[in-house]
């Protein structure tokens, strides 16, 4: 596993587990990502909660699913979107 | 006193996140077991409750993921993951004194680390939510997760350490082990059950033969129960627990609408 991929799990958790992170992932999610050593593609990803292409990278699928369930997307669209039969 | 209950069950975060999404057919089966836990549960009259859970993110991450982690405190919260499964963050109280004892005694055998402050995710809290019990709880949090994972059979020499301090305690002790059976949690093969897997763990489960299942090679233990397979350490402690001894199977029922095989099993300690 690259280190890059360990920052924006870390930063999955952390939105996950800790109220304050989760506040600014929602308010303020690019000075959020200035935390964590990310490369541009997870940049992008992250900023967009692109779940498809995070999962592709080799996010776990339990760091997805909160943040998937905390923006109000259902579990079906969810698991429709990292089979790519949902955009 | 001795061991008074030992019992096991999965925790699919759809059990309470998303109840009505399975068929009545599949999901009737799943709530009426969990009422007879209930049931039973009451009738053991425990003091305070272990939990064997599953990590799933909620305490701990790739810096430092322990084998098996001990709650030390007076009390604990959760769930971390609210969102996703419906239940209303709540405190649970912990039982500090037991859960030195058990740390102690534990350690005399099998390394663990233990926790002032562990959060509570679906692993422990649909469990407790649907046997609805204010017990103090034991936690005891096992890596089924990622990084090195506990082998097997060190699973069941935990259940056997905790055991022998219990039967030193003077209060009443019930176990609970949670999660499994086989899943492929949240991924794209969410659904996809291994219903051969889950039934000769749970035929050795409930038949005093779980040593069977202490050398299962990881590779098998993935491709036939997928990821969430991994689960099976919280049970297997759970048997040792109980002495190898054999049990009931109050329910196995697939559900692709929550990802899982789902079971409930007691086992009557000896």
């Amino acid at each position: 596993m690259g280190v890059s991929l360990y920052q924006v799990q870390k930063l999955l958790f952390d939105v996950n587990r800790d109220r304050q992170a989760r506040a600014r992932f929602l308010d303020e999610r690019e000075r959020l990502m200035t935390d964590y050593e990310l490369t541009a593609d997870e940049r992008r990803a992250i900023l967009e909660t692109d779940f498809h292409t995070l999962y592709q990278m080799g996010v776990h699928s339990l760091l997805l699913v909160p943040l998937a369930a905390t923006l109000g997307l259902s579990f079906p669209d969810y698991l429709a979107i990292l089979r790519g039969t949902k955009p | 006193m001795s061991l008074v209950g030992a019992f096991a069950a999965s925790h699919a975060p759809g059990i309470t996140g998303r109840p009505g999404l399975p068929p009545p057919a599949d999901s009737e089966p799943v709530f009426r077991a969990y009422a007879e836990l209930r049931a039973r549960l009451e009738a053991a009259r425990p003091d305070v409750l272990v939990v064997v859970s599953p990590e799933h993110w909620a305490n701990f991450f790739l810096d430092h993921m322990p084998s098996f982690c001990i709650g030390i405190g007076d009390e604990f919260w959760g769930p971390t993951d609210e969102e996703f499964v419906k239940i209303p963050r709540r405190r649970v109280p912990g039982h500090v004194r037991l859960a030195r004892a058990l740390a102690a005694g534990i350690a005399e055998d099998v390394d663990l680390s233990s926790s002032q402050e562990l959060a509570f995710d679906h692993g422990v809290m649909v469990p407790l939510h649907l046997l609805g019990t204010t017990l103090p709880v034991i936690p005891i949090i096992v890596n089924c997760l990622a990084g090195l994972p506990a082998p097997l059979h060190r699973c069941h020499a935990l259940g056997i350490a905790l055991r022998r301090t219990v039967d030193r305690w003077p209060e009443r002790v019930a176990i609970l082990g949670t999660g499994g059976l086989s899943h492929w949690p949240a991924m794209p093969e969410s659904g996809r059950i291994g219903l051969d897997f889950d039934r000769r763990f749970l035929d050795a489960f409930i038949g005093g033969r779980i040593d069977t299942f202490l050398r299962y090679p990881r590779e098998a233990l993935e491709a036939e129960a997928g990821p969430g397979g991994h689960e099976i350490r919280t049970w297997i402690t759970v048997a040792a627990a109980a002495g190898d001894a054999r049990g009931s199977l109050l329910a196995y029922q697939p559900v692709p609408a929550w990802s899982t095989g789902c079971a409930v099993a007691a086992l009557e300690p000896r």
